[in-house]
């Protein structure tokens, strides 16, 4: 391992011995004591690129499986004649096979199949998957800090993470099946075990999985948030943080202001579960028996749920904006258009954040007057997205973009997001609400803008610094044929269901023939199922290429492989405990100076010229 | 053996995807990054204009095959009076919307083509354009407006509860796993109160029976009627779990809570016969409704408005449907008619359910009058002898006594009144009682009980002359003495007519 008396090759070593901050890491080598072993080193690692590595690979092993579930309840859909006696193996009793042989799938699983699907995709994939592993590998790397705040808490942060995904995979096991009600968790449905079987244990081990996911996900954002503020190197003030770690940062603001309210939200329904209290029950008669609660309102609920349930798509999609926006411009060899713009509709779009939950409760017996304010609130929303995609458009403008994986997921990131966003306008204005709610349409809606664009954000975040975590590439041609197929493929999956959302079909609904007004959308019921299964193989492309290279990728054999100006490409290509193996690199100027003075790249830590602009200045 | 099959071929493709790696890899390799970039660049800006194309053509392409499939085109017109408003809103969003995709589409891939990597080309150097940004926020930001004021003055409008004064019906819908309890308020026009803890299996609202408002109140089993061009507030319950109340042809949804009813309030403006007459002019809705049925009804006629649960309230969510039938004012009063009280033909009467037993209710003194005066019309119109006698059903004495009841005197008012009314009339009032107990007790017993009923006739002023009493203990028995119903039914006064 390099240390602080080797002599400097290049540039960035040769100017963070001349600039750089000497903090007398090296005087302290104790880092190397915690990874003595394999168990220490990769396992019960401190170190926050392990960490990430962690989350990033837990993320994986969910998405396969969350996408596995949601390929079953799509046979259903597509094929309801089809026979599934070939899935008992795998599901057991919840295939159920009459006389003739043919096996049924059991409404009751796939309830469950429906739920397990959207909780694991929005927290365990789209939430500890993506801004777990980003902002734990990126944060210290691109501000320039050794590791974590507190290193002990990040790990902490990983295993209640991971306690979290046992609890919920033992749970697919239980013979009532896991919870059933939505991944919302509305009560009374989520409350009473007599409504449904999902709702027994179940339900008790999606609350205790669900407890330990916010344990998590607060560990992991105090970390972010006072890594960020306290441990920026020399030089890196906010104007010249890049536009990920401005991300990163409003993301974890948002998940420690909104998580302990879905807490507190579950831990009343768990009250309302186990020591016979009302919160949320009133007046109910279930299944002939009259129950002895009164005075609740289910409606609590839904505002305790929504007040983390809203910004959570929020903290789902800044790190992809925070991921694509730095990629694009990498790529691009252009400066992000509009940098403060960006910063500014990141913080606006956190901040409203906080003031539309209830647009997703518009018809869910609120006073109508109320949602009045949300409707005005939601609708402004649009403005500083709108801002973000006319950036990254322009970003393209006039540049001299490199089509490869990364780029390539980023513009789908941004196609994808706008096709999404601009039916979120719909969906905002509560009078059209009123027959679009609770629709296909709406399923349509969330899963393009932050179902597929956030998977793509992630898409071209591991793409483009696989060779910071690996020390290799990922395969090109593997690449592109994951991105175009997925491009082509979620845009089969998920456009037409605007139309049957259009048409009035309401989603979570087992089988659509029971009612003439909706039965005939069978044959476009079959198209999309199809698209589902080709754009489901096509991630196990994704899989392989991961894990393949990881072993046989293409090796890094520059530290700066991209030419990006940001800190994370001044370490080691073998990054060791403490990021830099001498002094830190001081930031000298913003992350974005590509094709400035007819320099392809200045990197941060090259100091201003005479007289230069400083763009990251105050 | 399938399963085998499966798991090689996934086996062999992943061999055959690792190889393709390879080969790119080596031959990246031989032709340096440069050359590789920008043959990726040349491929995959080519490939974005292919993908702008195919992708914008397929957006209207798909939607034009849909339209008629859809709510608010072709024949999916609302079916409801505030419904255009909100289609038109839909469209006006759809037109802005549509032309923000259509442009940023256009640009995003064009200039993906136009500025893919090229050997030697500089990018420009443009952090910000304070102009242009200043633009693309006003502009969104008025377009918000313009659609914000749209919205919320449809959305006030639609969500408004009835006036004072206001004409209109109220109907009570009430989901419980897994289907909808339609309730009709009956001639009064007002739904009666409803605790959840009097629910029974028969009672299954949990209906007060001791509001008078409850008594007329129906609840049809199949298809539910309402008439065109009127005002409709729907008042929405739920029993156990979350519902929601939805008729997608009306533009009309509305969770139903536990324990917090909600509203929607609504007008039909389309019968379900002028709809299917709509639907019959699309090609669409001549396909037969049942694929497998090629001679069975088209869709059009097999169209009915259907109302379905929006929100997720167990495994049989999706089979909650009820048929909406929406018919002209007369065809309304005839079905309104034919709806028989849920109470007086499901409740009255049953022990444990009725809390009313042994009560007269002022709506069956009205009721019984206007019976006994038919019982007593056509006893006087026939010719046969066994017409002449009819059993007196609302006459009760006190237990083991002779003396009537306070609930007997409406009955006895309805015989003063015929009595009066049909001035030629003589009865004989038989008493009978069933078969336990001593012979001569039961005689002189039902003989008391008859006297009691002829006194009470004199007392109102019926002439003694025309009235007798008789006694016939348990000789003229109707029924065996067999069950607790049977005797029963052999306890009882009769009258019959002597002449007239």
């Amino acid at each position: 391992m390099a240390h602080a008396n080797t002599v400097a090759e290049t540039l960035d070593e040769k100017l963070t011995q001349e600039l750089g901050y000497d903090d007398h890491f090296h005087e302290h080598p104790h880092g190397d004591k915690f990874r003595s072993n394999f168990l220490t080193t990769y396992i019960f690692s401190l170190d926050h690129k392990i960490i990430g590595r962690q989350f990033l690979i837990t993320g994986i092993f969910w998405a396969f499986i969350g996408a596995a579930m949601s390929i079953i309840f799509r046979l259903q859909l597509g094929f309801p004649e089809a026979d599934m006696a070939w899935l008992q193996p795998l599901l057991g009793k919840w295939i159920q096979v009459n006389e003739a042989g043919i096996g049924k799938l059991d409404p009751e699983f796939y309830y469950a199949l429906v739920t397990m699907h959207g909780t694991i995709l929005v927290f365990f994939v789209l939430t500890a998957g993506l801004s777990g592993t980003f902002s734990n590998i990126l944060i210290p790397l691109q501000i320039g800090a050794r590791d974590m705040a507190s290193p002990l808490l990040n790990a902490f942060s990983y295993w209640a993470f991971f306690l979290a995904g046992v609890v919920m995979f033992l749970s697919l096991f239980l013979s009532t099946g896991p919870f059933s009600g939505g991944w919302t968790a509305y009560p009374p449905l989520s409350a009473l075990p007599q409504a449904s079987d999902g709702s027994g244990a179940g339900m008790t081990m999606w609350i205790i999985a669900m407890a330990l996911f916010i344990v998590s996900a607060l560990l992991g954002g105090i970390n972010y948030i006072t890594t960020i503020l306290n441990m920026r190197t020399k030089g890196m003030n906010l104007w010249r943080m890049p536009l990920t770690i401005w991300a990163f940062f409003v993301t974890a603001v948002l998940g420690v202001l909104s998580f302990p309210v879905l807490l507190s939200g579950v831990l009343l329904l768990m009250f309302d579960r186990g020591m016979g209290t009302s919160f949320y029950l009133s007046e109910i008669v279930v299944g002939g028996e009259i129950l002895d609660r009164v005075g609740g309102s289910p409606i609590l609920y839904q505002h305790l749920f929504w007040f983390l349930g809203h910004p959570e798509v929020y903290i789902i999609i800044l790190p992809a904006m925070g991921i694509v926006s730095e990629v694009l411009s990498v790529h691009a060899r252009k400066p992000i258009f509009g940098y403060r713009a960006m910063v500014m509709s990141i913080l606006a779009i956190g901040f409203l954040s906080f003031i539309v939950w209830a647009h997703h409760m518009f018809m869910s017996g609120v006073n109508p007057f109320i949602s009045n304010f949300f409707v005005i609130f939601t609708l402004i929303i649009a403005v500083p997205s709108a801002v973000k995609v006319f950036n990254w458009i322009s970003t393209i403008y006039g540049s001299n973009i490199r089509l490869n994986s990364p780029s390539l997921f980023s513009i789908g990131f941004v196609s994808m997001f706008i096709s999404g966003g601009l039916t979120g306008i719909f969906l905002g204005n509560s009078a059209i609400d009123i027959q679009l709610h609770d629709t296909y349409f709406v399923v349509a809606h969330f899963h393009i803008v932050m179902g597929v664009a956030a998977f793509f954000g992630m898409f071209a975040g591991i793409y483009h610094w696989f060779p910071k975590m690996f020390g290799r590439f990922m395969n090109e041609t593997l690449g592109k044929i994951h991105f175009w197929g997925t491009m082509i493929g979620a845009y089969m999956v998920f456009w037409p269901m605007h139309y049957t959302g259009m048409a009035g079909v309401p989603r979570r609904y087992y089988s659509i023939d029971t009612f003439n007004s909706f039965k005939h959308f069978t044959e476009l019921n079959k198209f999309i199922t199809i698209a589902a299964i080709l754009v489901f193989f096509l991630q196990i492309v994704f899989i392989i290429n991961f894990f393949y290279s990881i072993y046989k990728g293409r090796k890094v054999t520059e530290k700066n492989p991209w030419g990006a100006n940001t800190l994370e490409w001044t370490t080691p290509i073998d990054t060791g405990h403490g990021n830099w193996p001498g002094k830190i690199p001081t930031v000298q100027r913003w992350a974005y100076d590509y094709g400035k003075d007819g320099e392809e790249f200045i990197p941060q830590y090259i100091p201003l010229k005479e007289g230069e602009h400083d763009h990251g200045g105050h | 053996m399938t399963a085998l099959i499966i798991i090689l071929c996934v086996i062999l493709i992943a061999i055959v995807l690792v190889q393709i790696g390879k080969v790119t890899e080596l031959t990246a390799q031989i032709k340096g990054q440069e050359e590789v970039m920008r043959d990726s660049s040349k491929w995959n800006g080519g490939l974005s204009i292919v993908f702008l194309v195919v992708f914008l053509v397929g957006v209207l392409v798909s939607a034009w095959k849909f339209r008629n499939e859809m709510l608010g085109y072709g024949p999916l017109q609302a079916a409801s009076e505030h419904g255009g408003a909100l289609d038109s809103l839909f469209n006006v969003t759809l037109f802005f919307t549509g032309i923000v995709f259509i442009l940023t589409h256009i640009a995003l891939f064009f200039f993906v083509y136009k500025y893919r990597w090229q050997k030697g080309r500089k990018s420009l150097f443009i952090s910000h354009d304070n102009r242009l940004e200043v633009w693309w926020t006003l502009i969104p930001a008025v377009v918000m407006t313009v659609l914000v004021v749209r919205g919320l003055n449809a959305w006030n409008t639609v969500m408004d509860d009835i006036k004072d004064g206001e004409d209109y019906i109220e109907i009570e819908a009430t989901g419980q796993q897994f289907n909808w309890i339609i309730r009709y308020p009956g001639a009064d026009g007002k739904l009666g109160t409803r605790n959840h803890r009097l629910t029974t299996g028969t009672n299954q609202l949990g209906q007060d029976f001791t509001d008078r408002k409850n008594w007329d109140d129906f609840i049809p089993d199949q298809e539910f009627l309402l008439p065109v061009g009127k005002k409709v507030r729907v008042r929405i319950t739920a029993k156990d779990v979350l519902h929601n109340f939805y008729l997608p042809h009306f533009r009309v949804k509305m969770d139903a809570v536990p324990g917090l009813p909600t509203y929607f309030v609504f007008t039909p403006i389309k019968t379900t016969a002028e709809y299917r007459e709509e639907l019959r002019k699309y090609p669409e809705y001549n396909q037969p409704n049942n694929p497998d049925e090629p001679d069975g009804p088209k869709r059009w006629e097999a169209f009915e408005y259907e109302l379905a649960c929006a929100e997720l309230c167990g495994k049989s969510h999706y089979s909650m449907r009820r048929v909406l039938r929406v018919v002209s004012q007369e065809e309304y009063d005839a079905w309104l008619a034919q709806q028989p009280s849920y109470y007086f033909s499901q409740v009255r009467g049953k022990e444990g359910e009725d809390p009313n037993i042994g009560e007269v209710l002022d709506v069956e003194v009205g009721m019984r009058a206007a019976a006994f005066k038919e019982t007593i019309q056509t006893a006087l119109d026939s010719d046969k002898p066994e017409d002449k006698t009819k059993v007196l059903d609302y006459i009760w004495y006190e237990s083991g006594s002779a003396a009537l009841t306070a609930n007997s005197k409406y009955e006895l008012d309805n015989l003063v009144t015929a009595m009066n009314e049909h001035t030629g009339m003589v009865l004989r009032i038989g008493g009978h009682t069933d078969n336990t107990g001593e012979a001569e007790a039961n005689m002189a017993l039902s003989g008391a009980r008859a006297s009691n009923v002829v006194q009470y006739l004199i007392d109102r002023g019926v002439p003694a002359g025309r009235l007798q009493a008789v006694g016939y203990g348990d000789t003229k028995p109707i029924a065996e003495n067999d069950t607790d119903a049977n005797r029963a039914k052999n306890r009882r006064t009769e009258f019959t007519i002597i002449s007239q």
